[in-house]
């Protein structure tokens, strides 16, 4: 498992945040916890697959809350 | 014109077009028109948002159910109530997410401490690098209003130093070359240059960043039940809506209108956002709080433990005490003056290592004439023998009188006693300590206060010793002579003895304690970043070597636990004594306005209060 930290910028809303946290754990081999109060989104995933994760937790953001984009420090 | 600014706009002109609608004669629908431009053009954004997570499938998303109230409120022909919900809506969202930046940027500001670069010398000149370019042995130049970019050993120069951001302690501290110097830090008044000891990753500010922003994933268990509590509370009021819509209107006769207006209340109210927003912002200000003072908090699940402090078990030597043996009395015999039993025993001591020896020749404190010393043992857990300026000098235990043969009566004494004779003659005794720490006893007396049923110590020292400092500092069990897995197991044994729903909290300098930190609820590592271990081990790193500090994080948990409390009770007492008076035709959607924006905002401003520490 890899760990990598990504920011959820303009995340203005703490109820989408819980939602974004709960629609990416629901991804295969992937641990998320979304925090509200630092914008950032800790990910926990199998080596390798860092692109297929980011793109579906651009998608998942995408859907939940528009405003937001999702950045890779 | 940038989101916020539009929105802004867009609320000011609903906002007077609100107001004009009260002054709009009842007939012909105007006053449904200018209401409804009013709602419009607050909400246009929230609409757009309703319609996308509708044919997202999204029924239960925020913006959906407010635009449903909205439209509802305007097909019962309640205008104004429905252009209010929409206005005040959009007010409470742009002053909470005001208030949310705000918080965020002055934690920010409190975790301002990473160093933008450095000057390190590259071929006889300082050249300025980022931090992360220098590596461990490099000299950097530090001016005077810079910050330490990296830990290191000053090499030349003389400066104080701001070490607030690391310690919260206000006073400066003045370094000189041979000391060390913490990164974060910021020097106030000359250049120092410094020998770099480690790389930017593992230096202090790096591992402070780096635990504060992990802090915000190990969630307390209060703060995951409000994350559980939302996932059901929308679906539940939602569906209790739809209910009060449809069941008492179709199936007992009553009136349509008014049981729609009743469920629509509903709708409003059915958001959980203060308790999802004002929950995690409290933890979050309380570990800000926290670190201001000195005391890295590594998750609201270790706030939420020290608040439920029961038992402190503290390490003896260095945590309680100051680590250092110090002379503490000194008794000259007749026709003998204390100064001489110090000089004396400083000079048969002049050449050895040994920490008793060390602290009686600082106590001594003046250059002794090494030339003078003829001739001097150290006889291995006895003391030294010295010839100087003739004289035969001893300075040791009892042990060391008998055996030299020395005339003189034991006494029982507590600490560690060195006696001092002159040609056969005993001249007098020092009583060495390692003595407890200033505000060790204040400390545990403040913890006490708190209710803190227990103190205990655990340490490898003896018994003796143990007791003295048990006594001075008011701890109520000692347990000496422990080796690290010994402590492990009282541990388990002082954990299995505490009161039930309470916590266990150790307290150690680090080293060896890495296992008995992670065992105990709550492990705090003192002494700042510096062993690995114990700060990987511990949920709570206190950086300066204060004991006292243990109270002040169990006040900041009180405080943080006290404020999300009240915040949960209060916004769902308010949104469940609306529910219920909406229920019962008794709350108008003005009541339900307030228990949706207006108690989230109440619960934010609540919740920045626990950012405000003071250390009393």
């Amino acid at each position: 498992m890899t760990i990598k930290t990504l920011k959820l910028e303009d995340l203005d809303c703490a109820h989408c945040a819980a939602e974004i946290e709960t629609a990416v754990n629901k991804l295969k081999n992937v641990k998320a916890t979304v925090s509200f109060m630092t914008q950032k989104m800790t990910l926990e995933f199998e080596e390798g697959c860092f692109d297929d994760v980011l793109k579906d937790v651009k998608k998942i953001v995408g859907k939940i809350e528009p405003d937001v984009t999702v950045g890779v420090e | 014109m940038n989101r916020r600014k539009r929105e802004m706009l867009q609320i000011g002109v609903a906002a007077v077009l609100f107001a004009a609608g009260f002054f709009v004669p009842e007939a012909g629908g105007a006053k449904a028109v200018v209401f409804g431009l009013s709602a419009l053009s607050a909400g246009t954004g929230v609409v757009y948002k309703a319609l996308k997570s509708l044919f997202g499938g999204r029924m239960l998303d925020e913006n959906f159910l407010m635009s449903a109230a909205v439209f509802g409120a305007f097909a019962l022909g309640q205008y104004s109530e429905g252009a209010a919900v929409m206005l005040f809506y959009q007010i409470g969202e742009a002053f909470q997410s005001y208030a949310v930046r705000r918080s965020r940027r002055s934690i920010a500001a409190l975790m301002n401490i990473r160093p933008e670069y450095a000057f390190v010398k590259r071929g006889g000149e300082f050249v300025r690098v980022a931090p992360e370019e220098v590596a461990a042995g490099d000299l950097i130049r530090v001016k005077a209003g810079e910050r330490v970019p990296l830990d290191g050993v000053v090499e030349k120069g003389e400066a104080s130093l701001d070490t607030s951001a690391l310690t919260g302690e206000s006073v400066p501290r003045t370094v000189r070359a041979g000391d060390g110097v913490l990164s974060g830090c910021i020097d106030l008044n000359s250049p120092l240059e410094l020998r770099v000891s480690s790389p930017y990753r593992e230096s202090t500010v790096a591992r402070i960043l780096e635990l504060t922003e992990k802090a915000a994933s190990r969630k307390a268990p209060l703060e995951n039940f409000i994350t559980r509590f939302a996932r059901v509370y929308t679906p539940l009021v939602v569906t209790a809506a739809v209910l009060l819509a449809v069941v008492p209107s179709v199936f007992f006769g009553g009136s349509f209108d008014e049981w729609l207006y009743r469920a629509l209340t509903f709708l409003v109210v059915s958001c959980p956002c203060a308790l999802v927003i004002s929950v995690p912002l409290g933890f979050f200000g309380g570990i800000g709080a926290a670190s201001r003072n000195g005391i890295l908090v590594k998750g609201s699940n270790s706030l939420e433990a020290l608040s439920r402090i029961d038992t402190a078990v503290f390490d003896k030597t260095g945590t309680l005490t100051r680590g250092k043996f110090q002379v503490v009395e000194v008794v000259s015999d007749e026709g003998v003056s204390e100064e001489d039993v110090l000089k004396t025993a400083a000079y048969a001591d002049a050449f050895s290592n040994h920490p008793v020896a060390l602290s009686i020749l600082s106590a001594y404190g003046k250059p002794i004439d090494r030339s003078l010393i003829e001739n001097q043992e150290e006889i291995g857990g006895f003391g030294v023998k010295a010839e100087v300026g003739g004289k035969k000098l001893l300075a040791g235990t009892a042990a060391l009188m008998k055996r030299e043969g020395v005339p003189f009566t034991e006494e029982p004494d507590e600490g560690t006693i060195v006696y001092v004779a002159a040609d056969g003659k005993k001249i007098g005794k020092i009583r060495i300590a390692d003595e407890p720490k200033p505000d060790a006893a204040e400390g545990i007396s403040r913890l006490r206060n708190m209710g803190v049923r227990r103190v205990v110590i655990l340490t490898g020292d003896n018994e003796s010793a143990a007791r003295a400092v048990a006594a001075a500092v008011g701890a109520d069990d000692v347990y000496a002579g422990l080796l690290p897995d010994q402590k492990v197991e009282r541990l388990e044994e002082l954990d299995a003895e505490k009161r039930k729903g309470g916590s266990l909290i150790f307290v150690g300098d680090g080293i060896n304690d890495a296992p008995v930190l992670a065992r105990s609820d709550v492990g705090v590592a003192m002494g700042g970043i510096g062993s690995d271990a114990a700060v990987e081990a511990a949920d709570a790193v206190l950086m300066t070597d204060e004991p006292s500090q243990v109270a002040d994080a169990v006040a900041i948990g009180r405080k943080t636990m006290r404020i999300v409390r009240q915040n949960i009770v209060f916004a769902l007492g308010i949104k469940g004594a609306v529910l219920l008076l909406g229920a019962l035709g008794e709350a108008t959607m003005w009541e339900a306005v307030f228990a949706d924006v207006g108690v989230s905002v109440i619960a934010v401003l609540n919740a920045m209060r626990a950012l405000s520490f003071k250390r009393k």
